[in-house]
């Protein structure tokens, strides 16, 4: 008999608590709408430092979709985590080539542009003109992110003006150049430099081009990626090449600093929104990119990362003049000449490239 | 008031079948994060892209960047070795002959750095390199021409005595201490005047920490590609700089992993000295 009513408390304790926790949960859903969690997941994977982080908190909110966040270095680091499909994304921000390899390769799905409104809508029509050079016919990217790459210079220890990649070869600023240590990104300086496709596959421009680097390296202070922006703000050195992106944050941060797009040419370079074909949650992904096309947020996010966006409708709304026709975020490509994007060169063509860049840094 | 007699804990008697059981998470973390890892870089390194045999990958040494890079690496390396190891053995003859109470601390001051990450110490090291960093700043206070200290050799080789200049030092100490005092005397009792003391006695002595100091200096030199790449501006190629970019930039694991093997013999030769120099493991324990 005693057992029993020991037993029947325990019940009633227990229904009691779960009652409670029902209702407090309960009402902590209906204070934000929905909780994030309750309509499942979307796992991203994104460049570093790429995207404002009170976005991915609005969209939880908003949606209820809980975002999982990780983050790549390269498009190299990233692209055998995705194909060995050890870890399964449902958004992934790649560039323009790899993005090519990618459908390639068969590793992406295509996107229903009817559940994509505000990337139809808001997206400018020269950036999907551009993406069919790595996607034709648009079937498997959104553009997130786009810029050039450039001369990134020091007014106070520049003398002469800057419009050249030669400059990169001037004696006089030895030991104060920083260069692009990846093997696209300074092929292209010097590939463009000899009047060359930076997608050139010919053994005899490629080795023209690793002549000109070996030529160079003694002048060149350093080989870095994301320290250009570092040493730069902190006059460690006169000249670097850096993406257009980073230049209006290290102008912000040192008023001496001034990017150039040489006239030789340049990589002209998009970062898009994609669904790998194992995306576990290929709905919310696509719920995700949507999300990242309204003008609001692309707005927000320009303004953290000072990445240039494709989004027309959030161009529109920067309310900086100077920044809104910024000839760094948004400079018109119809002025220059011989501007390209990178396509991918196939095993082969990566396997070049990579033999000749060691050469270049074994000397 | 009665004091409660506290119960003493029976030692606990450990069962063969408990032996077992105790050594399975370790055989498991052996195998799961030595044995495996290592026969997936033989299986890779010794395999082509169809997964074909193939000793391409590691005779791929012998090409003239490759061997370039190996050699850079085994003389910067050894460079560092001999400094740490001139630079540690005087400190660690002081350190064992201060009073107990004393060494703990001091041994506590030189192994403090490196509670701090290694990452950040390297990238702290650029800071005070750089041209218009902290000792060209003090240069300049003082009216002298700057010096170019990053991206040099010099500033590699800088890093990796820093960094590894612990692990010189404490195998160095603790095989100091261990000689006994009465050993010491003797010599001087002898006639031995200091230096004979030190050549025939001390030093003999304490060759097991002095073997042990130079493998976990000389392994860690070898092998690294972060100090390179941070103080050498990426523009000094070293075999593990090779390794690292097959891996991450150029995607070939193949190679990366053959180039590994190779890497691998050169560390199994010194491990081979360290064992027949220290044979008891005296050296190694911390």
């Amino acid at each position: 008999m005693k057992r029993k009513t020991v037993w029947k408390k325990l019940v009633g304790l227990t229904a009691a608590c779960c009652l409670l926790t029902g209702l407090l949960t309960g009402c902590g859903a209906s204070d934000a709408g929905s909780a994030a969690g309750d309509n499942g997941e979307v796992i991203v994977y994104n460049w570093g430092e790429y995207i404002d982080p009170d976005t991915l908190e609005m969209f939880e909110s908003e949606t209820g979709i809980r975002v999982i966040y990780d983050e790549f270095e390269t498009n190299e680091i990233m692209y055998p985590k995705v194909e060995a499909g050890a870890s399964q994304y449902d958004v992934i921000c790649p560039s323009d080539y790899m993005i090519q390899k990618m459908i390639d390769n068969d590793l992406l799905q295509e996107l229903d542009f009817d559940n994509l409104p505000n990337a139809k809508a808001n997206i400018g029509a020269q950036y999907w003109e551009q993406s069919e050079q790595f996607d034709p016919g648009n079937r498997y990217s959104v553009p997130y992110c786009w810029g050039t790459v450039g001369i990134l210079y020091n007014k106070t220890m520049v003398d002469e003006p800057v419009d050249s990649w030669s400059i990169l070869w001037n004696e006089k600023y030895a030991d104060n150049i920083l260069m692009q240590d990846s093997v696209r990104d300074a092929f292209m300086v010097a590939l463009k430099l000899n009047g060359c496709s930076m997608n050139s596959m010919d053994p005899d421009e490629l080795a023209a081009a690793r002549d000109l680097l070996i030529e160079q390296k003694p002048l060149v202070q350093a080989y870095v990626i994301d320290q250009v922006r570092d040493k730069m703000i902190g006059n460690e050195a006169a000249l670097g090449v850096i993406y257009s992106g980073e230049a209006i944050y290290t102008q912000r941060e040192n008023p001496d600093l001034e990017y150039v797009i040489p006239k030789e040419g340049t990589n002209v370079w998009i970062d898009s929104w994609v669904i790998p074909k194992n995306a576990p949650n290929p709905e919310n992904a696509e719920k995700f990119i949507d999300f990242m096309c309204r003008p609001d947020i692309a707005l927000l996010n320009f303004e953290y990362i000072t990445y240039s966006t494709p989004n027309d409708a959030a161009r529109e709304l920067i309310e900086d003049e100077d920044i809104r026709n910024s000839s760094i975020a948004f400079p018109d490509l119809s002025q220059y000449e011989n501007l390209e994007t990178f396509t991918y060169l196939g095993e082969e063509g990566d396997g070049l490239y990579n033999e000749m860049w060691k050469e270049v840094k074994s000397r | 008031m009665r004091k409660k007699m506290s119960k003493k804990p029976e030692s606990p008697r450990i069962s063969y079948f408990n032996q077992t059981a105790m050594t399975a998470p370790y055989l498991f973390w052996a195998v799961a994060f030595i044995i495996i890892p290592l026969l997936m870089i033989l299986y890779y390194g010794l395999t082509d892209k169809s997964g074909a045999f193939t000793l391409v990958n590691v005779a791929a040494i012998a090409t003239a960047e490759h061997a370039k890079a190996l050699w850079l690496a085994l003389g910067l390396s050894l460079v560092s070795t001999v400094l740490c190891l001139l630079l540690a053995y005087p400190l660690a003859l002081i350190l064992a002959r201060r009073q107990v109470s004393q060494q703990s601390f001091l041994v506590l001051i030189f192994i403090l750095p490196m509670w701090m990450n290694f990452l950040l110490r390297t990238m702290a090291w650029q800071t005070l390199l750089e041209k218009t960093g902290v000792i060209n700043a003090v240069l300049s206070f003082l009216h002298l021409p700057a010096l170019n200290l990053i991206n040099t050799p010099g500033a590699i080789i800088l890093g990796m005595v820093y960094n590894f200049l612990p692990f010189m030092i404490l195998p160095l100490y603790n095989s100091l201490t261990k000689i006994d005092p009465s050993v010491v005397n003797a010599a001087y009792d002898l006639g031995a005047n200091g230096t004979q003391t030190f050549c025939r006695v001390i030093f003999p002595l304490s060759i097991p920490g002095v073997i042990s100091g130079i493998t976990m200096v000389f392994v860690p030199a070898l092998t690294t590609f972060v100090i390179s790449n941070l103080l050498g501006g990426s523009k000094i190629l070293l075999i593990g700089n090779v390794i690292d970019q097959e891996f991450t930039q150029a995607g070939n694991w193949h190679l990366g992993s053959g180039l590994s093997i190779v890497l691998m013999a050169f560390i199994l030769v010194n491990m081979v000295l360290t064992g027949i120099f220290d044979k008891n493991g005296e050296g190694t324990a911390l």
